[in-house]
């Protein structure tokens, strides 16, 4: 019992992070209609910004915790972001309207490029970061002196996790910038003709799933405390997993698919193989693929001629 | 973009095209202080430094600046509709020039590849890496089965590569079967695997099919890693035997057992190791060369052309009473067996294989081969092959020479670079004057078969 609660800590913090990156891919793919590939390394790059950012902050002698938590968030979304409207700007959009296999392969050129650029400006090397949130609550200890525990960290992750969900589901169902997002989701065309500016709404559909992205990127050098360049490939898939398996196109979805996730990873570890716990993710994919590909709460894709 | 459109063709308006080039530049600014200017420098007990480069910074910028700015001025000069056509045409010119002497070309790039060996110039190592330029090649061409002509994305070729490669190994070390008995049991497995896989997922939509691909790439690694009692885990399997010339190893005579004859001892030469060099050589000069033939020959095979059909219009095959999934599954098998030969080729090359030389990178590195190549273009898979190889080198060759020496760290960064490129200017692929196979009217003549519509 104790032990599976604290798999279950474990399971939600990881999920968190997966969700966040999963509603890059679940956005990028309901509006334009192609896997963001590159995804996966903007939140690389987000964690990076993040570590640079801590160490400068580091150097200022800020070290006031929670300022320093606020600072880097602000940066590492920003700089990310504009990240996210570059890739788009330079990769996808001059091939919106090209052949379908097109802009995957450019996302794929574009994942290769990012992850081969920070591995030549950082290096290759695996990048330590010093615990910067520290201590937790123990919730319970049983006979065999087994403590579950959840960490500040991880409190701190959960409930950014849900305040950033709440924020941004207001911000898709209740404001004109959602208003266009899902207009150009159900038809391009149509809302151009309304005078939707699609070019900028897809621009800053990139750039909110970027800044996404990055807190997950900061989440994840504070959870983990190491990174290094090669970090968004995996969790680029798994949060790519995510989004099918919540529904690709579905914001509730993604943010589901990603705890759901999140938690197979961590009980898989805990009650079989920590080797095999990455297979557990991809079966999933190839499950959900074969028997459900609406995924949960997606709705079905009609193919037109 | 505005640029063009306000000034029309002809006319140049200067201030557009420096508020144009002076965006590009803050967002280049924006870019690069984070990871550009400070650098994370390691310290030693897992504390990292930060070391400032903002010159570096500051010649980015200015580069990006003065880049736009020509562009820019260019586009506006030419008007941007010429200045595309003027670009693509001129390459859309060479490569219609090398497919209509594909033949031509083909035949001297043929005689090299048999010849080289024994030229003048040719040493152990230059003939290791035209071996290793051949490995590449034919992965290259059996990617492009699948996704040149069938037009699926497979993102886990590695895997095909890999269980070749491990089958041979593990044939060999259990039931010690030579290379050439081993071939066509690794090729058929490899091919085996492919069904597997893609029984299940061919019927999902292309991009579905890229990431479920390449899970079974890493699936398939992860697998060799962790299942250490056959696979030998991380430290890979050793001792795999080389192969023979019709059963004559390629050995030292002083250090060969007695009852054994040996190449060199049957020809009455003397030994030398780059007789074996030699031999690999040539054992994947022919492999490839049959997958060429090979593939060429299914084009003109119904199965062939069902493939590029597909390709071009699923729905319109579905109507037509074509079984999508048969057909796909026919490609992604061939490309398998394709990836098993060349794995198990990898494998007696080396002697020792590893999880290490599987990884996705692998898969990336063929993908950009075939991509750059030109899709279903035979001999830009050559070119390619030999490109990316070649980088490799540069570090070696150009050792001191600035920027040269540093080229085979930035291939893949040139590489990623290019495939964006070319799916923008050149979404068929740089050498791809591909004319359909098969053709309903005359040339000239509107066809519906073309290039996709901007």
């Amino acid at each position: 019992m104790e032990y599976f609660l604290q798999q279950l800590i474990n399971g939600l913090t990881l999920g968190s992070i997966y969700g966040l990156i999963a509603i890059g891919y679940t956005m990028v793919y309901g509006i334009i209609g192609m896997i963001n590939f590159a995804h996966g390394d903007i939140y690389m790059i987000g964690a990076f910004i993040s570590i640079i950012a801590f160490l400068v902050l580091g150097l200022l002698g800020i070290t006031f915790v929670p300022l320093q938590l606020v600072i880097v968030l602000l940066v590492a979304m920003f700089f990310t972001a504009v990240y996210g409207w570059t890739l788009e700007r330079i990769a996808y959009r001059p091939l919106r309207g090209s052949t379908r296999l097109a802009p995957l392969i450019s996302a794929i050129g574009a994942s290769i490029f990012l992850q081969n650029y920070v591995q030549l400006l950082q290096g290759a090397r695996v990048k330590p970061l010093q615990p910067v949130v520290q201590g937790g609550i123990e919730l319970m200890t049983n006979a065999d002196n087994f403590t579950v525990q959840i960490t500040y960290l991880q409190i701190v992750i959960i409930v950014l996790t849900v305040a950033l969900m709440i924020a941004f589901n207001g911000l898709i169902s209740r404001t004109p910038l959602g208003r266009a997002q899902r207009a150009c989701e159900q038809d391009m065309t149509m809302a151009a003709l309304l005078g939707v500016d699609v070019d900028r709404t897809i621009s800053l559909t990139f750039v909110m799933g970027a800044a996404l992205a990055a807190v997950a990127g900061m989440m994840v050098t504070l959870y983990y405390g190491v990174i290094d360049f090669y970090i968004g490939f995996l969790a680029g898939i798994k949060a790519f997993t995510a989004a099918v398996l919540g529904g690709v196109g579905s914001l509730p979805g993604a943010m589901l698919g990603g705890m759901l996730i999140g938690l197979i990873e961590a009980f898989w570890s805990g009650y079989f193989s920590v080797e095999y716990k990455d297979v557990s993710v991809f079966m999933i994919l190839v499950l959900v693929l074969i028997f459900r590909p609406t995924g949960l709460l997606g709705k079905p894709e009609v193919e037109k001629v | 973009m505005a640029v063009a459109a306000a000034s029309g063709r002809g006319r140049v308006d200067l201030p557009a095209i420096f508020r144009d080039a002076a965006l590009a530049a803050v967002v280049a600014l924006v870019l690069a202080v984070p990871l550009v200017g400070l650098q994370t420098t390691d310290q030693g007990s897992n504390a990292l430094g930060i070391r400032t480069r903002f010159d570096w910074v500051a010649y980015g910028v200015i580069a990006v600046f003065l880049g736009r700015l020509a562009i820019g001025y260019w586009l506006a000069l030419r008007g941007r509709r010429a200045a595309a056509g003027a670009a693509s045409g001129a390459l859309g010119r060479l490569s219609a020039a090398v497919s209509r002497h594909s033949m031509v070309i083909g035949g001297i790039g043929f005689l090299f590849a048999v010849t080289f060996p024994f030229m003048p110039f040719s040493s152990n190592y230059l003939v290791d890496l035209g071996t290793n330029v051949l490995i590449y090649v034919m992965l290259g061409w059996g990617l492009n089965v699948v996704v040149g002509l069938a037009g699926l994305l497979d993102l886990g070729y590695v895997a095909f590569y890999a269980v070749g490669a491990y089958s041979f190994a593990l044939f060999a070390q259990w039931f010690h079967l030579s290379f050439w008995e081993a071939l066509p049991i690794s090729g058929a497995l490899a091919a085996s695997f492919g069904i597997i896989l893609g029984f299940p997922v061919l019927r999902l939509r292309g991009d579905y099919l890229a990431i479920v691909t390449l899970g079974f790439g890493e699936i398939i690694r992860i697998i060799l890693v962790n299942w250490s009692d056959v696979t030998g885990g991380p430290n890979g399997i050793n001792g795999i035997p080389r192969p023979s010339f019709f059963g004559l190893p390629f050995l030292n005579p002083d250090a060969a057992p007695d009852d054994v004859t040996t190449f060199s001892q049957f020809f009455h030469l003397d030994f030398s190791p780059l007789q074996r060099v030699i031999f690999l050589y040539y054992v994947i000069l022919i492999l490839a060369l049959v997958t060429n033939a090979f593939t060429l020959r299914l084009r003109k095979l119904p199965i062939g052309r069902a493939w590029e059909a597909l390709r071009e219009d699923e729905i319109a095959c579905r109507a037509l009473g074509l079984n999508p999934r048969n057909i796909k599954l026919s490609a992604f098998a061939i490309g398998a067996m394709i990836g098993g030969f060349a794995g198990s080729f990898f494998a007696t090359r080396l002697g020792f294989i590893s999880p290490e030389s599987f990884t996705f990178l692998e898969s990336a590195i063929v993908l950009a081969i075939v991509v750059l190549g030109g899709m279903g273009s035979q001999l830009g898979v050559v070119l390619a092959a030999t490109v990316l190889v070649m980088l490799n080198e540069f570090g070696r060759w150009f050792d001191g020479v600035p920027l040269l020496e540093d080229m085979g760290k930035f291939r893949m960064l040139i590489f990623g670079m290019a495939m964006i490129a070319i799916m923008i200017w050149r979404p068929r692929g740089l050498l791809a004057h591909r004319e359909p196979s098969l053709r309903l009217h005359a040339k000239g003549a509107p066809s519906l078969v073309g290039e996709p519509a901007e």
